[in-house]
Order: C-alpha cells, then sequence, then structure tokens
C-alpha cells in the first residue's frame, strides 16, 4: 500500500525533548514540510536560540547553528551575508527574541535583513522552570509573578509584529496560533510565505506562532489551547501585520 | 584610497594599517561600532570593504558585532570586528562562544584606559581580560601585540592564519599609541589562501551530512571531552605559536620585559642608556598568549633581576613571576589612566633596584 | 640625525594637514617617521598637537618628552608645551597670537607673525605654511619640491586654487626668518 502520509524527510525520526502538549514540535514539523516541498534542504541553514528550542538542530537535518541568547538574527546575518543564495532562518522564542535579543531583532529588521525569523510565543520562559516572560500577560500567574503579572512592577506584554510592522526595513510580517487544524494550515502558509518572501530577495520576514505551554501555565493540554484563543489572542491579535506583496 | 601597490610605502595610522591589512589578508566581513581610539578601522572598512567586494556594516552594539563575526566565520569566511577596552567587554559572551564553538577570526582592541568608561589615552589595562580568557568557561584566544604600525599589518596577516590553522579567536591587542600614529608602512604580505579547508562550514548541506556549529553539549561527558580536545589544541598552540624579540640579553643584569608601546619606550631607554655600568636587555612578547615562559624562565637564571614595564597597574607581571618562578627577584613598573611610562622613569627605576652610575670610559 | 618636533594649535589652524604633510615627505626622502596626532575632543577648538619624530635609525619611543623644536600657533599651545624645550632648542612661535612669554634662555626663539603674512598674500588659513617655511628655512630638514608635490596631492579638485598661495606662503616664512637672520 502507497503511504499518502508521511513523516518530512527534513525531520530527523527521534524523540524530542519537549514536554506533552508543547507546541515546538509542530512548529519544527512544518518547518521540516516546507523545506521538504519547496526542496530547499540543501540551501537552508537554521540557527537555533538559546531556551527551549536550543536543541532543534538535533531534529531537523540541515546546517544548523547554535546562537548566544538573543543574538541568533546577528548570527544570521553574518551568515546571509556570506551565502546570500542560501536559505537562512532564526528560530527563537520569546524570552530570547523580545526580551535579552530585542535590539538584534529590531536592527536586523531595521535593515531589511533577507532572513526569515520564527518566534514562538509561549508567554513564559520554559527552559528555566517557568519565570515570567516578555510576553506574559496581565495577571498571568508565573514562577516569578506568583500573584498574577502586575503591570506596576512588570510593565506590558510586548507586541513585537506591532513594533515590527512599523520598522521600514520589514517586509512579511504576521501573527498565527496552533490551537486548531486550520490555524496550523494556516500557520504554515505564514510560514511558506515567510520562505518566499526570503527566496524572492524581497527581505526581512517574521512569523509569530501563539504556542501552548501546559507545565509552566499549569493547565491542561485542551486548557492550553482555550488560553491562547480566549486570552492570549486578546493581548496579541493574529493576523497579517505587514505585507510587502499587497503593499506594491 | 587604494594601498595594494607591493614595495610602496604608505603613512597610515595602525588603525587604517590594521583594516588595510585585514582586506588583503582576504577579510571580506568587517562589522563594528564607533568607539575612540579606533574609529579609523570602521571608517576604512566603509571605504574599502565595497571597492573588494566586501560587507561591512556599523551595527547597532558590540554584541551584534560580535556574533555576525560568529555567523560568518562560522559560514566559512574570514571575519573581523574591532573596537576598544569598554566595546572590548561587551564582546566578551561572543568571544567565549567563539572559542566554544571553534570559531576562527580577528577581534582588534586598541586598548584605552579603564576601569568604566576611563578615557581614551593609550593603555594596556586588558591585558588579563584578552589573555587569561576575559569571557566565561576554560579558552584562551591567541592574543598577538604588535609595536609598530608595520607589525600591526605583518600580525594581522598571521592573526587570519592562526586563526584558520587552529580554529580559534586571534585578538590583536594594541593601544591608542599604535592606532593613533602614523608611520610608514608596507603590505608585502601575501595572502595565501592554502588554508585547510573549513568542511565544518555552515554552507547548506547539499550531497554530505549536515554540519551543526555549537557550544552546547547537554549529554554528560560530553562537554568535559570536549573541553579535553580544547586543552590539547592549547597545549599544542603554546608549544608552536610562542613569539617574542629579544634585544641584548645574552649577558644582561637586568632584563626589562615589555610589549606593544611600553616596549618602544623600553627600547629608548636602552638606546639612549648604552654606558651604564648594569647591562639592560628587554625581552618583547608578541604573542602574549601563549606567553613566552620558556625564555624568561631561561634568563631569570642568569640575570640579577627582571622589570617588568607597563601601561598597566601590573598585569603582565603575574605571568613574568609565573615564568620566573623565584629564581630571580622582578620588579615592575607601570603608569595608568592614559600615562605612558619614560625612559627616565625606567632609569630611576633601575636605580632603586641596582646602584646604577655612568661608566667611565677612559681613552688614552 | 633625529629631529624631535612638536606642532601645536587652536583646532582648524593646520597644524594636522602641516605635520602629516612633513611625515609623508621625509617618508618619501627614505627617513624613518612617527607621527602621532592628538584625536580627542581638542581637535574640535582645542589646543591640537602633534608629535612628529624623524631619524635616519630606527625609531624607538613615539613619544616626545624633550622637543628639538616646537611650532606654536596660540597661547595656549606655547603654555602646554613650552616646559618640552631642550637647552639648544629652537621655538618658533605664530607672534600674531602670541604676545608674551616666558624669559627663555638657552633657547633660539623665532616669532613670526604667520597669521598677519598669510593674511597679507590673502589667505589667512595658510598660516601653517609660514610656519613650515620658516621652520624650513632653519633647520633644511624637508625638501620643499617633494613637499610641494605631496601638498598637491591634498589639493585636488576643487581646493587646487589654493596651492599657489600655499606656496606663496611657504616662501613668505623663509624669506622672514632670512630677513631675520641679517
Amino acid at each position: 500500500m502507497e503511504a499518502t502520509y508521511k513523516a518530512p524527510e527534513t525531520l530527523i525520526d527521534i524523540p524530542t525533548h519537549y514536554c506533552p502538549g508543547c507546541g515546538h514540535g509542530i512548529v519544527h514539523r512544518l518547518i521540516a514540510e516546507i523545506i521538504d516541498e519547496m526542496d530547499i534542504r540543501g540551501k537552508t541553514i537554521g540557527l537555533a536560540p538559546v531556551g527551549c528550542a536550543v536543541l532543534a538542530y538535533n531534529y531537523l537535518d540541515i546546517d544548523m547553528c547554535e546562537a548566544a541568547h538573543g543574538r541568533t538574527p546577528s548570527v544570521a546575518t553574518g551568515i546571509k551575508r556570506v551565502h546570500p543564495d542560501k536559505v537562512v532562518f532564526s528560530y527563537q522564542g520569546d524570552g530570547d527574541l523580545a526580551a535579552i535579543g530585542m535590539a538584534e531583532i529590531i536592527h536586523t529588521a531595521n535593515r531589511g535583513e533577507n532572513i526569515t525569523v520564527i518566534y514562538v510565543n509561549n508567554a513564559v520562559y520554559g527552559m528555566t522552570n517557568g519565570q515570567m516572560a516578555p510576553t506574559t500577560l496581565i495577571n498571568q500567574k508565573t514562577l516569578t509573578t506568583p500573584h498574577g503579572r502586575n503591570e506596576e512592577n512588570d510593565g506590558y506584554p510586548l507586541p513585537v509584529c506591532e513594533l515590527l510592522s512599523v520598522i521600514e526595513g520589514s517586509r512579511f510580517i504576521a501573527r498565527t496560533s496552533m490551537t486548531s487544524p486550520k490555524n496550523i494550515i494556516k500557520t504554515k502558509q505564514l510560514l511558506e510565505k515567510g520562505f518566499k518572501t526570503q527566496i524572492q530577495e524581497k527581505g526581512f520576514s517574521l512569523i509569530e506562532i501563539l504556542s501552548p505551554c501546559p507545565v509552566y501555565w499549569r493547565m491542561s493540554s485542551v486548557e492550553s489551547l482555550k488560553f491562547i484563543d480566549e486570552e492570549m489572542a486578546v493581548t496579541f491579535p493574529l493576523g497579517i501585520f505587514k505585507d510587502w506583496d499587497s503593499q506594491n | 584610497m587604494t594601498l595594494t601597490e607591493k614595495n610602496k610605502k604608505y603613512l597610515l595610522t595602525g588603525n587604517e594599517a590594521c583594516a588595510e591589512a585585514a582586506i588583503q589578508a582576504g577579510c571580506r566581513f568587517y562589522y563594528g561600532y564607533p568607539i575612540t581610539p579606533q574609529n579609523e578601522i570602521l571608517t576604512h572598512m566603509t571605504i574599502r570593504m565595497p571597492q573588494v567586494g566586501g560587507t561591512s556594516i556599523q551595527v547597532e552594539s558590540e554584541l551584534a558585532a560580535i556574533n555576525m563575526v560568529y555567523g560568518s566565520a562560522a559560514a566559512g569566511a574570514r571575519a573581523m570586528t574591532s573596537s576598544s577596552s569598554p566595546g572590548i567587554s561587551l564582546k566578551q559572551e561572543g568571544i567565549s562562544y567563539l572559542a566554544g564553538s571553534e570559531l576562527p577570526c580577528v577581534i582588534v582592541n586598541i586598548q584605552r584606559g579603564g576601569p568604566g568608561l576611563g578615557d581614551i589615552s593609550p593603555s594596556q589595562a586588558d591585558y588579563f581580560q584578552a589573555v587569561k580568557g576575559g569571557g566565561h568557561g576554560d579558552y584562551h584566544t591567541i592574543v598577538l601585540a604588535p609595536s609598530s604600525v608595520q607589525e600591526m599589518a605583518d600580525l594581522v596577516f598571521d592573526a587570519f592564519d592562526l586563526a584558520d590553522c587552529y580554529r580559534n579567536p586571534v585578538m590583536i591587542l594594541a593601544d591608542a599609541q599604535l592606532g593613533q600614529m602614523m608611520e610608514p608602512v608596507v603590505f608585502n604580505k601575501k595572502y595565501e589562501p592554502v588554508l585547510s579547508k573549513k568542511d565544518w562550514a555552515l554552507t547548506g548541506a547539499d550531497g554530505r551530512e549536515r554540519n551543526i556549529v555549537k557550544s552546547f553539549y547537554s549529554v554528560k561527558g560530553e562537554l568535559e571531552e570536549f573541553n579535553a580536545k580544547l586543552q590539547k589544541k592549547y597545549r599544542q598552540i603554546k608549544a608552536e605559536e610562542v613569539r617574542y624579540e629579544e634585544t641584548n640579553t645574552e649577558d644582561a643584569d637586568i632584563v626589562l620585559v615589555a610589549y606593544g608601546t611600553s616596549a618602544r619606550i623600553c627600547k629608548e631607554f636602552l638606546n639612549k642608556n648604552q654606558s651604564l655600568n648594569v647591562k639592560v636587555g628587554l625581552i618583547r612578547p608578541i604573542t602574549l598568549w601563549p606567553f613566552p615562559s620558556d625564555v624568561i624562565q631561561k634568563i631569570s637564571e642568569r640575570a640579577q633581576a627582571i622589570l617588568t614595564v607597563e601601561m598597566s597597574a601590573g598585569q603582565m607581571v603575574e605571568d613574568v613571576r609565573l615564568s620566573v618562578s623565584g629564581r630571580c627577584p622582578v620588579h615592575f613598573y607601570g603608569r595608568t589612566g592614559g600615562g605612558i611610562p619614560t625612559p627616565k622613569e625606567i632609569l630611576k627605576k633601575i636605580s632603586e633596584i641596582v646602584s646604577v652610575k655612568e661608566k667611565v670610559t677612559c681613552t688614552t | 640625525m633625529l629631529e624631535k618636533v612638536i606642532l601645536a594649535g587652536l583646532g582648524g589652524q593646520g597644524m594636522m594637514l602641516l605635520g602629516r604633510l612633513i611625515a609623508h615627505a621625509l617618508m618619501l626622502e627614505g627617513k624613518n617617521v612617527t607621527f602621532f596626532p592628538s584625536y580627542g575632543t581638542e581637535v574640535r577648538g582645542g589646543t591640537a598637537y602633534y608629535h612628529l619624530t624623524v631619524s635616519e635609525e630606527e625609531i624607538f619611543s613615539p613619544v616626545i618628552e624633550e622637543a628639538d623644536a616646537l611650532i606654536m600657533m596660540n597661547l595656549p599651545s606655547y603654555i602646554k608645551f613650552k616646559d618640552f624645550l631642550k637647552p639648544d632648542s629652537k621655538l618658533f612661535l605664530n607672534s600674531s597670537m602670541i604676545d608674551k612669554i616666558d624669559n627663555e634662555t638657552n633657547v633660539d626663539i623665532y616669532r613670526i607673525p604667520a597669521t598677519k603674512i598669510a593674511n597679507d598674500i590673502g589667505n589667512i588659513v595658510a598660516s601653517n605654511m609660514v610656519m613650515l617655511g620658516a621652520y624650513n628655512e632653519v633647520k633644511n630638514l624637508v625638501s620643499i619640491p617633494v613637499f610641494l608635490s605631496c601638498l598637491k596631492n591634498v589639493l585636488s579638485g576643487r581646493k587646487e586654487p589654493f596651492y599657489e598661495v600655499n606656496k606663496l606662503a611657504i616662501e613668505r616664512g623663509a624669506e622672514f626668518v632670512r630677513n631675520i637672520k641679517r
């Protein structure tokens, strides 16, 4: 019997280190599918962040580079400038991108660096046991906001897509989620668009994916998806924030 | 400005010579942030890189600069960044990662006075930071210390070769004096890209096994194994790459140890005081790491005393003392905060160590 | 032969250009040179100073502690560097801007109204070249044709018209010193 659905070749067939209900595995798979479908496995270079996805290089069968916390956009810049003909993507979490690496992401976007950034936002520091992230919602409880995030002390959830979309150098900026098969398909389409933006040499693209962290949200997987739909997506509305194609 | 004619003398600042040598050594990727007294490197790169099809980016921070170097080095290219002391502090995280990922690159530090914002005067107070690692973890960068504009150019060529040869970051440790002053320089070294093939570089895994550049070892035991490999490499560098210059050390009573600008001052002292009743020589380390311990040890077996001269409160002197291990007294003279030792001050210090007088020469 | 000269003036009086051109010309004549310019905020309006060491031998210290000559364009420069004078050294003063100095003994003093001379020939900015003319008349260090060829390279394009007046300024500086000598 012919297999009609199979694992992508780019996805290495080993168990991941991710927690039950975590979104990273799905995002990895989507990236692997896209690399297979676009037939760019031999010319893609990925960057793993510091954070839960630090071991991303164990799961994707492509050239990969690990970078210091928050610095993947700069490392990606260094690689892309050497190999402008290769497809370079940076995979980052919310702490990596929106806290310690905020300067790097803003300036990489502002230079219009022709790379694709996959930004997985789960509103918490998972790797270090669940502290507040720059994207933790108001009143959301974490290890370091035991009574809920209080804007007077902790400030507000940081809207990355909104910030990057007003920067002249950015080309394609979108936010999506993975709470349903429909949303996952949508996410894949947006990721494809991100890679195409780069391949067509249009410039900087970033796709933010709202992703569940049931373990540190102290929720079941189902509750986590509901939390994304009903609460996270209110603070971080889904949609395309900037699309160079539609503006030109 | 084209500076590519062989055997022609150009009058350049140390900074310009450094930048031009990097280009002629095949560096095509430079990332920098403005800071005095090394701005001419960034300026020169901005002008010259486009002429040779290279990339020069004025970046948003030193962190971005060193991490772009990390990326370009990982991609297999010759890459460089430069800064001065406060900026080099900011780069330390990246330098540790470069060492941990075994990536070849060149980092230039045109030192200024510290700590903190300090001032923009010449200084040698970043010695510890440069030779002991500077960032976290057990690592070393190879550290080269020029003492003239010509040597700045020559050592930049060597720095790229050493970096590629050992897959290790190499630092050029100079100071504001060497960066800012102009001297004639000839670019005669040839860039010969007969280097070890960078089959580890990230180029896309087309037709081969994938490459991973990383410094993260999550499986117990792996990191210790990797560290053992690094230490083996460092032992090899220590055995093969030590460089120094000796002046009048054969029968010297007192041997000066100084590098960079301080060594120039010491040479002036030797030149001015040839008729003293004590014989004074000089060892000028050219590699600060690996440090020329063996020669200093040998000299300490026959010299009366060693005097280390630095533009710091006493940093290299610790490595001198380790090399001497008590075989003879080790003295120190240093100036800080932009002060440069003078030959007179060195003479005074030597007078404190031994009884110094002008030799009376009889002519009959 | 070893000559250590300190050039100093107000930022904008052209000491950087002068020092660099002298160094360049001497390099072309086969001498060793080390030229150390000040690079701090003083280059934008303070006392900008330049250390120039010339030798037929290897130059060791790039720092000047005792100068063979000072070329001082204004009073703050003189005050800053007067202690660098050693016995029998030469002090070249732009007397248009330095009226009073210490009672210097053991030093040959040349008072050249460089700003006035430059102004009289139509370009006040050429006072640096007047000083060069005077200095070189005494020291005979630089070959003026070689220096002028270096100057010509700098004054290309829209700055070309300034070449002649600079050349004239050098001659006037030399002439002024010859007249003092007489």
